[in-house]
């Protein structure tokens, strides 16, 4: 009895994880080929950008390998919990990404390219806590505007305030570093959730006003760092100062623009070479993609980060639960943002924004953050339909 | 939900929106601007240096350098480099001064490029191009920079060639000099088009600038890949450059000294002299063997970069532009050594070559009494003696005869105007045609001239009829001007008899330059052909392989017959041995060397005479033609003869070492050795 209780047992597993109503043939497989896509293409673009660091060297690219590997585990693992449980850790997994936050402004952060926003690790490893930030709003905010007031189908007012206080405490912690980028996130993540949520459409319009007055005072007092205005006249006249402040724009169009519609294939491209274009490795990676693999290159990153946002949107539509909704909902709009942002700025439509390309750049926490987003989806997706 | 789902659907069309977005820029970054940003990063990734070619040297006829390359240790400074520096440099511009011994300020002035309100010191040159900031560096201040490159980056030190001239002072003129090429210039060359750097340098003034494209060579081409940071990372492209060919000239480096001393020394022992020259041709080919002017300078005052004082003074009167060749530039009445011209101008007018003429001590030219040389008269000559003796009378009987055929003062439709013809048929008033820049053509004033120069004239003229010339101080002068000025007003478009008198001697208004005179000669004694005369003799490679013979090219012919010819030449034959040179020429071995010539006394008003000698050898089958002329040098026979007698005692071997073996120039090329130098050379 007891043995063949185990045998049913196993067998039961084994079906269960391959059988016809297993959950994985409800994984979404276009989603994930595309996120492989493009995980493979960042792989490449990293050799190609950071091989020449040193004569010989394969730069960068063992750790980004590595990167990746240790993503698809916390990937799995995000898809393998279910979202409703997941709703009832939100709190603890924004805690903890909050503590993160505290962490960098104490003694034991660390300063890294310019900005204050690690936690080293040892043995060459460093965290950001910053990326894990987006994810524990993410998932607070959704928690709470998930709860619809009694009898209406619109997230209770103290609810929605405080999703704000939560926004804006991460906000607050992210610009003491300054990263100015992240906290832009930030607030997209919050306004798509508060958007998606069904908050009525004065809360949206005070919110509106209320970023407004941020935008002007921050301008007025003068809140920003001289670079960041720097950045912004940049934006609306690179001509301004080509050597300087203009420098990044101009020659990422040039990288971008020499590739023309073929490329200079894999490691041809002289920009890339002559390493020309700073951070391409990081946030400037679609240079290199641009330069080397030309317009079809180029473009086809494009449609594949299209493809996971509109799956991710699709996985939105036919949820059935609130969070479920939600959470997904947000995500899309914080890739969404992200690959606009970034493409946009190295195309010279956007100003220069310190934000990661999502699944091509380079870098281990946004990397994780982007997977453990992508598994969250897929979570999501699994058991959509359980209950109907 | 429902709601949700509203929004995320608008969410959708968002999503959407802007993957098009990017798209279509791409789109349009990518394949519509794709060229233009290609140009770009080919500008911004790789670096052109330059890689100038060995220039070729200009050579004499048995292959000695007269003008070769000489290498030099150059610094120069990579501005680019030094501007990407925190400091902009200027520590490390700060050390190159203590080498290099001079002001911070003057480097950072002098590698600064050129533009609007940016005046020298300054780098006319491309600003990738790195700046030459010392061009006579010694080792030891290279081996500082070379040797510690870390101290000095940006700064480079290396072996470049410069122009160097054995001969020192010899030929400047004909040599001519080489500046750094201008934009205009370097658009009409062909090759590297891209590649103005300021390095290159391109040939000015005499055989430099007119075998510019011969000497020249083909810069070679680096194109650099380079990092952000400027650091080479590898060579995308490189052209080597192209040695120049050499130019073998006909020129003797040993007999254009022996002409530049005799010069020298013809201007030293004529107290008012203020510029002489000297054209030596092998009668038979029309080739020079020697051009010499005086005075003369340096040419390496060019070789690394002229000061402005230093062009000031080749330009200055002080100084006797020694810059410009009176050789090919010094226009000045010839004197009698015209008359060769007259005598066959007689001919052509149909005075019989046998005959005898009168040679009063003065003949009536209309209502002006014109005299002979001292006013002595010399009896009845045949046209032998009235070369040899040097009689004007005859001339200016002959010419004023054929003035009044013409119709004297109201010329007839078809004026035959005899003299002015022959006279351009010998080569005069127009430029010989020489291998070298910016030749004078000289002046044969005939009656279109006058007519040419009074409408250029009448106006000051008349007006200054009227008023009169109250600045000159001198009462006499001053009336003589007013009456000068009123007969041009009046009259100035006519050639008056005195005119045509003049120009039978080779005085008034006709002028010609040394080297006309020398190919009038040379054609006259050896062929009746008139040739343009040649410096250059061949193009050869690096090697010796030969390229291209240059030819001398005949461009007329004497109106006289091959007996005219002759006649004319046996009178000048007796000159230096009976006649006006004979003073000049006494003790020379005229039974080894017979030498023919004419010598010429031009008179200028208010200057000494110009002294003339035009002449030959040997007389039996010429092989020279040496023609000396200096400006205010006085007589004749008394400056031009000697310096010319000098030339021949140098080229023959008379009381010293003959220049030229067995009294001969060249006649094959140079040979070269493989390894390009010249055999025995």
């Amino acid at each position: 009895m007891t043995t063949r209780a185990v045998v049913g047992a196993r067998r039961s597993f084994a079906r269960r994880a391959v059988g016809a109503q297993s959950a994985v043939w409800r994984l979404d497989g276009v989603m994930l080929v595309a996120v492989a896509a493009l995980c493979v293409i960042g792989t490449l673009l990293v050799w190609s950008s950071t091989r020449t660091w040193a004569p010989g060297s394969t730069g960068l690219v063992k750790k980004h390998i590595l990167n990746l590997l240790i993503g698809t585990l916390l990937c799995g693992a995000a898809a393998m919990i279910d979202h409703r449980a997941m709703r009832a850790y939100s709190p603890l997994v924004f805690l903890l990404s909050l503590t993160g936050l505290v962490m960098v402004i104490t003694p034991l952060g660390a300063t890294i390219n310019g900005s204050h926003s690690w936690i080293l690790l040892g043995g060459g490893f460093a965290v950001q806590p910053s990326e894990f930030a987006k994810l524990g709003l993410l998932l607070i905010i959704a928690m709470l505007l998930a709860q619809p007031a009694e009898g209406s189908d619109r997230p209770r007012d103290l609810d929605v305030v405080l999703a704000l206080v939560a926004s804006l405490l991460t906000m607050g912690l992210v610009m003491l570093q300054p990263d100015l980028g992240t906290a832009l996130v930030l607030a997209v993540i919050t306004a798509a959730a508060l958007i998606i949520g069904g908050v009525r459409k004065r809360w949206i319009a005070l919110l509106v006003l209320v970023a407004g007055t941020g935008v002007f005072s921050v301008f007025h007092f003068q809140m920003l760092e001289p670079y960041q205005v720097a950045r912004f006249t940049a934006f609306v006249d690179p001509g301004v100062d080509p050597r300087g402040v203009g420098y990044n724009s101009t020659q990422s169009l040039i990288a971008i623009g020499s590739g023309q519609l073929f490329g200079k294939g894999l490691l041809g491209g002289g920009q890339t070479t002559g390493r020309f274009v700073p951070e391409q490795h990081t946030d400037f990676i679609f240079t290199v993609a641009g330069e080397e693999f030309g317009f079809l290159g180029s473009v086809t990153i494009v449609l594949l980060l299209g493809v996971v946002l509109l799956r991710g949107l699709k996985i939105a539509r036919q949820c059935d639960d609130r969070f479920g909704m939600l959470a997904a909902g947000t995500i899309v709009c914080w890739f969404a943002f992200q690959t606009f942002i970034n493409v946009g700025m190295t195309i010279g439509i956007m100003p220069i924004t310190g934000l990661p390309l999502p699944f091509v750049s380079y870098g281990g926490t946004a990397t994780f953050a982007n997977l453990i987003a992508v598994g969250i989806l897929q979570s999501i997706r699994i058991r959509e339909q359980s209950f109907d | 939900m429902t709601r949700m789902r509203t929004r995320l659907f608008m969410l959708h069309v968002l999503v959407l929106a802007l993957l098009v977005v990017l798209a279509v820029r791409l789109w349009q970054v990518q394949v519509v601007r794709g060229e233009e940003f290609v140009t770009k990063a080919t500008e911004t990734r790789t670096r052109a240096v330059i890689v100038p070619a060995v220039r070729g040297q200009i050579l004499d006829s048995v292959g000695r350098p007269l003008v070769r390359n000489q290498t030099s240790l150059v610094v120069s400074v990579d501005r680019n480099a030094l501007l990407r520096m925190k400091d902009g440099g200027v520590e490390v511009l700060r050390k190159l001064s203590t080498v290099l011994g001079q002001p911070v300020k003057q480097l950072q002035d002098r590698i600064r490029p050129c533009g609007p309100g940016i005046s020298k010191p300054c780098w006319t040159g491309s600003p990738y191009q790195p700046v030459p900031i010392e061009r006579k560096a010694d080792t030891r201040q290279a081996l500082q920079i070379l040797e510690r490159q870390e101290e000095f980056p940006g700064i480079t030190a290396e072996i470049q060639s410069v122009r160097q001239y054995p001969g020192g002072k010899a030929g400047a003129q004909m040599l001519g000099y080489l500046q750094p090429v201008t934009e205009a210039e370097l658009e009409k060359r062909e090759g590297l088009k891209a590649s103005f750097s300021g390095v290159d340098l391109a040939g000015r003034d005499g055989l430099e600038e007119v075998y510019d494209e011969v000497l020249r060579g083909k810069s070679g081409l680096r194109r650099v890949q380079v990092d952000r940071m400027g650091k080479a990372i590898g060579v995308e492209q490189q052209v080597s450059s192209l040695a120049g060919d050499h130019l073998i000239t006909s020129i003797d480096a040993r007999l254009q000294e022996v002409v530049e001393g005799a010069l020298h020394r013809a201007m030293k022992g004529a107290p008012k002299a203020d510029g002489g020259a000297a054209v030596v041709l092998d009668a038979r080919t029309g080739r020079v063997l020697a051009l010499a002017s005086a005075p003369s300078y340096d040419p390496a005052v060019w070789a690394h970069g002229i000061t402005t004082t230093g062009y000031k003074r080749l330009l200055s009167e002080e100084s006797g532009k020694p810059l410009v060749s009176r050789a090919i530039n010094g226009q000045f009445a010839p004197g009698s050594t015209f008359k060769v011209s007259s005598v066959a101008s007689m001919l052509r007018a149909g005075y019989p070559l046998n005959g005898t003429y009168d040679c009063p001590g003065s003949y009536m030219v209309g209502d002006r009494a014109f005299n002979n040389f001292r006013g002595i008269g010399l009896g009845t000559l045949s046209l032998h003696t009235a070369l040899v003796k040097s009689c004007d009378t005859i001339f200016y009987r002959s010419a004023y005869e054929q003035y009044l055929r013409d119709g004297g003062r109201s010329p007839k439709k078809n004026a035959k105007e005899v003299f002015a013809n022959t006279a351009r048929a010998f080569g005069f008033g127009k430029p010989t045609g020489i291998d070298l820049p910016g030749e004078s053509s000289g002046r044969i004033p005939d009656r279109a001239w006058k007519k040419n120069m009074w409408a250029l004239t009448s106006a000051t003229n008349c007006k200054r009829a009227q008023t009169g010339y109250p600045e000159v101080t001198d009462a006499a002068r001053a009336a003589f001007l007013k009456l000068l000025a009123q007969e041009n007003c009046a009259e100035g478009f006519v050639l008056r008899p005195g005119d045509s008198a003049n120009f039978s001697i080779g005085q008034g208004d006709v002028l010609v330059t040394p080297l006309q005179l020398a190919r009038a000669y040379a054609a006259l004694v050896n062929d009746g052909k008139v040739r343009s005369p040649r410096i250059g003799w061949a193009r050869v490679r690096p090697d010796g392989t030969l390229v291209e013979k240059y030819d001398v090219p005949v461009v007329g012919r004497l109106p006289i017959s091959e007996k005219e010819r002759l006649y004319i030449k046996n009178a000048l034959s007796q000159v230096p041995s009976d006649g006006t040179a004979a003073g000049a020429f006494s003790g020379f071995p005229m039974d080894k060397i017979s030498i023919g010539g004419k010598t010429g006394t031009a008179e200028v008003w208010g200057k000494q005479d110009t002294s003339w000698f035009a002449s030959f050898a040997p007389t039996s089958n010429p092989r020279f033609v040496v023609v000396a002329m200096v400006s205010q040098g006085g007589m004749g026979a008394q400056t031009a003869a000697p310096a010319v007698r000098e030339i021949y005692e140098g080229i023959y071997g008379i009381k010293r070492q003959a220049v030229l073996p067995d009294g001969k120039p060249a006649t094959k090329l140079p040979k070269f050795s493989p390894d390009g130098t010249v055999a025995g050379g």
